[in-house]
């Protein structure tokens, strides 16, 4: 069904922020349901104002409208009173652009970028009035699939969605969608239509289905193994990659609200080269592909004519080490500043080049000067593999100073594996040393913000074995660099304990949560990334209810060899390339930059199709 | 960046759905944005974040359609209005109507200054007939005093609709929906709005539009209504 207008302005009399639901932006593509083959609800399981800035789904909107027998429309999570209110007019939640429910797409695609959003999805399936469990769904619901960080471990989700697409998007989508589209044209007995779709869709190299794989406890109720129902089903899933970036959609849907992110952006590197033991982003995005300087400079002139933003943000993990970032700062610059266009640039290096960058944008004069060193002490920066030194930060720091800021906001953890309160106390004592340094460089007072969060051990990385800290250890340590940091001019932040908890337990949990989320859902969880709406006694009940001990998810050292639950999915690192980082990690040795040396990871080997059609080594794997 | 200002262009837009639903600092980024694509010359602020110069005559409130807001627009170049026009024609989204341009005195008084009320259009969707309408109106009109309350910087604050009203009256009724013309006072002395009115007569509506005709500036009229 579609809301029609009148409807529609009933319905938003009664919430707050109506822009949010309405759709009609500029450059929104509205196509004729008619002549798609395939349509496609993109799903963002959080307000608009977080949706509309995530750069993944705006790249699958351009990739899927493009196609002329194809259409992707939107759709994000309504705040709660929106909610209420879609249900006392019995509405469902409809998409953007024609204002078509949920229920009336072939297909409807979730992106999980943050685990907390994870009961959301469950209300816009519910509005949407698709059911729930992906085992109740019958032939004439839509498939519901899944992409996005999160979903390298798929398990916690497993029981709601149909299909994990695995990896990149860019040519997976369209993969998907072809493969519903001769679904749709194929015949086959009412019954096994369905199961028939999920079979087929196994046959999509990144697409994992849930429901064609068992998965059993050991009779302690450890997880014991994964295994595919069927021979048809892959028994590991590998990520789907792009051997180089795509082009970037150059008429990027405009706000008409005011968003998080409320400019243009441009991927201009996808993947890390630091290698950070602590990073899901550095080992999940392998290899790093850059786009290059005249391509990057010729989207940003139509991005820019299309679009018409004030500000440009060039995304990557870490901009400074993009080969051209001086030029592609520089030529952005000299194009674009006679129309009041600034740049800006949302993740620097901690070296003397990155200040030099920023010196070169007007933007950063706004915001002020922000690093990560993560670690306190030498010897924990060497077990996460940061690779900074003392000397790089406190240069850095100076630099910055005598370049004329006042501020400084830095990132640290605490929890981090082998951290003793001895390396909690060496966070203090930089805070201060670089509180010192700025007295004596500046005239005035400075400002330094530290933003202390918790070490969440994630799925593919060295430490995905490693027990989150204990609650009692990490608000020790917190009020002990508190009191050691306190001085005028130093502040110091950390996240609840709560979010941090849930967070880790729903990164590495298995598909038993799935009837925890259920539960929570239908006792009213709903929003948890916001504080006012975050209520973790409804997770511990629910827990207790299932009968599940979160800490033998989150607490627990694993073993080397024990089954994890994202085990079937393969991301091109190996596991021995993780077990290895961590030894070297526990033993404080580094490892250098890949573009220099080679570890061995298993992404060359993983991609090595992919990698052969490159003309040039444009990924920096050295030979 | 030109800083320099030589123009002043003063527009006449008009709003309809879906863009009602933007506030005015919505419509402020919007404008901001379509006449950047449409690269027309716009003179920006000095500073670390400069900006171009836009001056609304009296905000939209969100939800209301219109067909006669205006924007003063600072230009570093000159610009025929028909060229300016022709420029920004293919850059208004959906929602965004521009009906007139003129290029003004640089030191007119801005589009604020003076104004004294706004015409609206509201059509009210309730069980009640044209006559009980009517009457309901009337009996509104009589009161010397109506106090209603608001949300003002963050507090509820009780003020006076009565002086606010210029003119209301029905002037038809399709089935279930009346359409009331309301001439409200608009500026520094206070706004008024029409829901504020149609809440006050109590009808139970079960829908409602509104949507703002026209802007009045000068003295008020001798005979109040």
């Amino acid at each position: 069904m579609q809301i029609t207008d009148a409807q529609l302005r009933r319905l938003l009399s009664h919430v707050q922020k109506p822009g949010r639901y309405v759709g009609g932006e500029w450059n929104s593509v509205r196509k004729d349901w008619r002549v798609a083959r395939v349509t496609l609800a993109l799903a963002y399981p959080d307000l608009y104002e977080i949706g509309m800035s995530n750069l993944g789904l705006a790249l699958l909107y351009d990739i899927v409208n493009k196609r002329n027998d194809l259409l992707a429309e939107r759709a994000y999570a309504p705040w709660p009173d929106m909610e209420t209110a879609l249900r006392e007019a019995d509405l469902p939640l409809y998409s953007l652009e024609t204002h078509h429910s949920l229920a009336d797409f072939d297909v409807v695609g979730f992106t999980l970028q943050h685990e907390l959003t994870y009961t959301n999805v469950l209300t816009m399936l519910d509005l949407g009035r698709i059911p729930l469990l992906a085992s109740a769904r019958g032939s004439d619901d839509p498939l519901v699939i899944a992409g996005g960080s999160c979903t390298y471990n798929p398990a916690p989700m497993a029981d709601f969605i149909d299909a994990f697409a695995i990896g990149e998007g860019e040519e997976l989508i369209v993969e998907v969608l072809d493969a519903v589209a001769a679904w749709k044209a194929s015949a086959g007995p009412a019954e096994r239509r369905r199961a028939q779709l999920l079979e087929q869709l196994t046959q999509v190299p990144g697409v994992y289905v849930p429901a064609l794989y068992a998965t059993t406890y050991a009779t302690d109720g450890a997880l014991a193994s994964i295994r595919p129902r069927t021979p048809s089903a892959p028994p590991r899933v590998c990520k789907r990659i792009v051997a180089r970036l795509v082009p970037v959609p150059e008429r990027p849907i405009v706000p008409t609200m005011e968003v998080v992110h409320d400019r243009a952006a441009i991927e201009i590197q996808r993947g890390c080269s630091r290698g950070c033991r602590f990073c899901q982003a550095g080992m999940i995005y392998r290899p790093v592909r850059q786009r290059p300087v005249e391509e990057t400079l010729t989207a940003i002139d139509h991005i820019l004519a299309n679009t018409g933003y004030g500000e440009v943000s060039l995304v990557s993990l870490s901009s400074s080490d993009h080969t051209g970032i001086e030029e592609l700062v520089a030529q952005t610059m000299a194009r674009h500043a006679d129309q009041g266009v600034s740049v800006s640039l949302p993740s620097l290096r901690i070296d003397s080049f990155s200040v030099r960058l920023a010196q070169m944008i007007q933007s950063m004069r706004k915001t002020g000067f922000t690093f990560a060193p993560e670690a306190g002490s030498q010897r924990l920066r060497d077990v996460i593999n940061k690779g900074v030194t003392e000397d790089d930060l406190m240069r850095t720091a100076e630099a910055v100073f005598r370049s004329g800021w006042n501020r400084l906001k830095l990132y640290f953890m605490i929890g981090l594996p082998t951290e003793s309160d001895d390396d909690v106390l060496e966070i203090a004592r930089l805070l201060r040393a670089i509180r010192k340094l700025g007295r004596s460089v500046r005239d005035r007072r400075v400002q330094i913000s530290a933003s202390v969060g918790t070490f969440i051990p994630k799925p593919f990385t060295p430490f995905q074995w490693e027990p989150l800290a204990d609650h009692a250890v990490v608000e020790q340590r917190q009020h002990m660099l508190r009191s050691a940091a306190q001085a005028d001019g130093i502040k110091i932040s950390w996240p609840d304990w709560d979010s941090t908890w849930l967070e880790a337990l729903l990164s590495r949990g298995d598909s038993r949560l799935g009837r925890v989320i259920a539960r929570v859902w239908r006792a009213g969880a709903r929003f948890e990334a916001w504080s006012e709406h975050f209520h973790p006694a409804l997770w511990r009940a629910a827990l207790a209810e299932e009968g599940l001990d979160p800490d033998s998810c989150t607490q627990r050292q694993h073993d080397q060899s024990e089954t994890l639950p994202w085990d079937v999915i393969d991301v091109g690192v190996t596991r021995a390339f993780l077990w290895r980082e961590r030894e070297r990690s526990l033993s404080g040795e580094l490892s250098p930059d890949c573009r220099e040396t080679c570890h061995g990871c298993g992404i060359r080997a993983a991609f090595s199709r992919e990698r052969g059609v490159l003309e040039s080594d444009d990924w920096g794997c050295p030979a | 960046m030109q800083t320099l200002v030589v123009q002043r262009m003063r527009l006449t837009f008009g709003i309809s759905e879906p863009l009602h639903y933007a506030s005015v600092l919505d419509l402020g980024r919007l404008w901001e944005r379509l006449l950047r694509r449409a690269r027309v010359p716009l003179a920006y602020t000095q500073g670390y974040n400069p900006h171009p110069r836009l001056q609304f005559a009296a905000a939209l409130p969100v939800g209301y359609t219109s067909e006669c807001e205006l924007l003063d627009l600072l230009l570093a170049e000159e610009l025929e209005p028909q060229t300016f026009l022709a420029m920004i024609a293919p850059q208004l989204p959906p929602g965004l109507t521009v009906t007139h341009a003129e290029a003004i005195a640089l030191h007119a008084p801005s589009p604020q200054a003076g104004m004294r009320a706004a015409h609206y259009r509201v059509s009210v969707c309730t069980p009640r007939s044209a006559n009980q309408v009517s009457a309901a109106l009337d009996a509104l009109l009589t009161r010397t005093q109506i106090m209603r309350e608001r949300h003002k910087k963050g507090e509820m604050r009780a003020y006076d609709l009565r002086p606010l009203i210029d003119s209301l009256t029905l002037s038809g009724t399709h089935g279930a929906c009346h359409t009331l013309e309301m001439v409200l006072r608009c500026g520094q002395e206070g706004s008024g709005r029409p829901e504020q009115i149609v809440d006050a007569l109590s009808l139970d509506h079960t829908d409602l539009t509104i949507h703002r005709c026209r802007l009045t500036w000068g003295d008020p009229p001798e005979d109040k209504a």
